[in-house]
């Protein structure tokens, strides 16, 4: 299976390449329409700032390539964050094929929210002998409002959507790739979905 | 709901772990890479390697063993020690850590804290601050805790979250190394303050230490070294007393 992480410049890839080696399978690493489309899988990533991210995806036209991807996407943090519609981070456009925002944690919590939470309501393949309440490593400061297309919720601040799926595409706010066991068994999960 | 953190801190000289007593006296404690393996298996929910080294020596073999630790572990990790430019964070970050600690280089420019904010993003810039309490004043200090610097930890703690830095790591030197438990009063004091992650270092002795470091101090993570390594406490049990006495964690 050829699973393809797109490299746009955007922070610490190097964990998830090593999570997914650690399942027997090698990622590649590219930026190149062709590779991208040939993939299986897709990873999405992002670290870092919205819009100096979509900035990124933009400048090598990966902005309008990715929403027309047709086989299985995975949005990981700020990539999630970057599907979604619109980002108050930076006031930045996302790439729309996730219907719902992306807001800033109010001051009553800690921002980031750095560290292990639950997650709760799991209606997914992706979350296929994952339980209830398991925990799942993020550090974040913007998260997805709760919409049509979570499939999976947290507690901080508020309830908000930590996982998602519309389609083919699906995001996750936090960080299988450093969230020991259950995140190796989440991105197993999304290589063996059925395209 | 969101858990407090547990991690073990890998202070790393020369590649090997140690734990000195007051910053001095440095002890061998093992095989970072192994340690960091068993870390990650018994429950600990991230971890911490310092350099210490770093700002005085040498500090190429940390490069390596970044990649190391990211290639074997599956928990986010945290990379410190004799960084001064966006350069080292970027090899850092490229080598897989998840989050880079700045200290002696912050303090002796501050403008670094955005300029790695900017470039990379608040989530991995952890700025570590070493202070020293006497005549109720907490002071900061530098270089590895041996050169005080005038500044006061409040001050400096809000002045580098307005800076940008995602979290801060507080190591009372005064507690350091005691084991007679965490700066409560201090860490109480910094949540206060401000409004980003705080980790407690030093003074961890036992099991009541940590419960008190995020009940009185309200830290968000608590951090310690060599209890952990030399195995005078278990994290799986500190964990399991943890949530007993009510506090979140993760089991």
């Amino acid at each position: 299976m050829k699973v393809v992480i797109i490299n746009y410049g955007s922070g610490n890839i190097k964990s998830i390449e090593f999570a997914f080696n650690r399942l027997g399978v090698k990622p590649y690493l590219s930026n190149n329409i062709d590779e991208i489309l040939a993939a299986d899988r897709v990873i999405f990533p992002g670290v870092g700032e919205a819009s100096s991210a979509k900035h990124a995806l933009v400048k090598s036209g990966l902005d309008s390539l990715i929403p027309g991807l047709k086989q299985p996407v995975l949005g990981i943090c700020l990539g999630m964050q970057l599907l979604c519609n619109y980002t108050e981070e930076g006031d930045t456009m996302g790439l729309g094929v996730f219907n719902t925002s992306v807001k800033r944690f109010s001051n009553k919590v800690k921002v980031p929210q750095m560290g292990w939470n639950t997650v709760e309501n799991l209606n997914s393949e992706l979350f296929e002998s994952i339980n209830e309440g398991s925990f799942f490593y993020g550090v974040h400061s913007y998260y997805a409002e709760d919409s049509g297309v979570t499939i999976a919720n947290s507690n901080y601040d508020k309830t908000y959507a930590s996982a998602l799926n519309f389609k083919n595409f699906y995001g996750v706010q936090f960080h299988p790739e450093k969230s020991g066991q259950q995140g190796s068994q989440l991105l197993n999960n999304f290589l063996n979905i059925e395209k | 709901m969101l858990t407090k953190r547990i991690i073990p801190c890998l202070d790393i000289h020369n590649g090997r772990t140690v734990k000195g007593v007051n910053f001095k006296n440095l002890k061998d404690a093992g095989d970072p890479i192994a340690l960091a393996k068993m870390y990650a298996k018994v429950g600990a929910d991230e971890l911490v390697f310092l350099d210490i080294s770093a700002t005085i020596e040498q500090r190429q073999t940390t490069l390596n063993l970044v990649l190391k630790i990211a290639e074997h572990i599956d928990i986010p990790f945290t990379v410190g020690g004799g960084i001064n430019t966006v350069k080292d964070v970027e090899l850092l970050l490229n080598n897989g850590a998840d989050k880079i600690a700045i200290n002696s280089a912050a303090i002796n420019n501050p403008q670094l804290i955005a300029d790695l904010v900017s470039r990379f993003g608040s989530q991995c810039i952890t700025v570590a601050i070493d202070a020293y309490c006497e005549n109720d004043k907490w002071e900061v200090y530098k270089n590895g805790g041996t050169v005080s610097t005038s500044k006061n930890l409040f001050e400096w703690a809000k002045t580098v979250e307005k800076l940008g830095a995602g979290e801060i790591l507080f190591t009372a030197m005064n507690n350091d190394g005691t084991k007679k438990g965490f700066a409560n009063q201090a860490l109480f004091q910094l949540s206060k303050e401000v409004n980003i992650p705080i980790i407690a270092s030093g003074g961890a002795g036992n099991i009541d230490h940590f419960s008190d470091a995020f009940e009185k101090g309200n830290a968000d993570a608590a951090l310690a070294a060599s209890v952990f390594h030399y195995g005078e406490i278990n994290i799986q049990k500190l964990k399991y007393k943890l949530k007993q006495k009510g506090i979140a964690v993760r089991l």
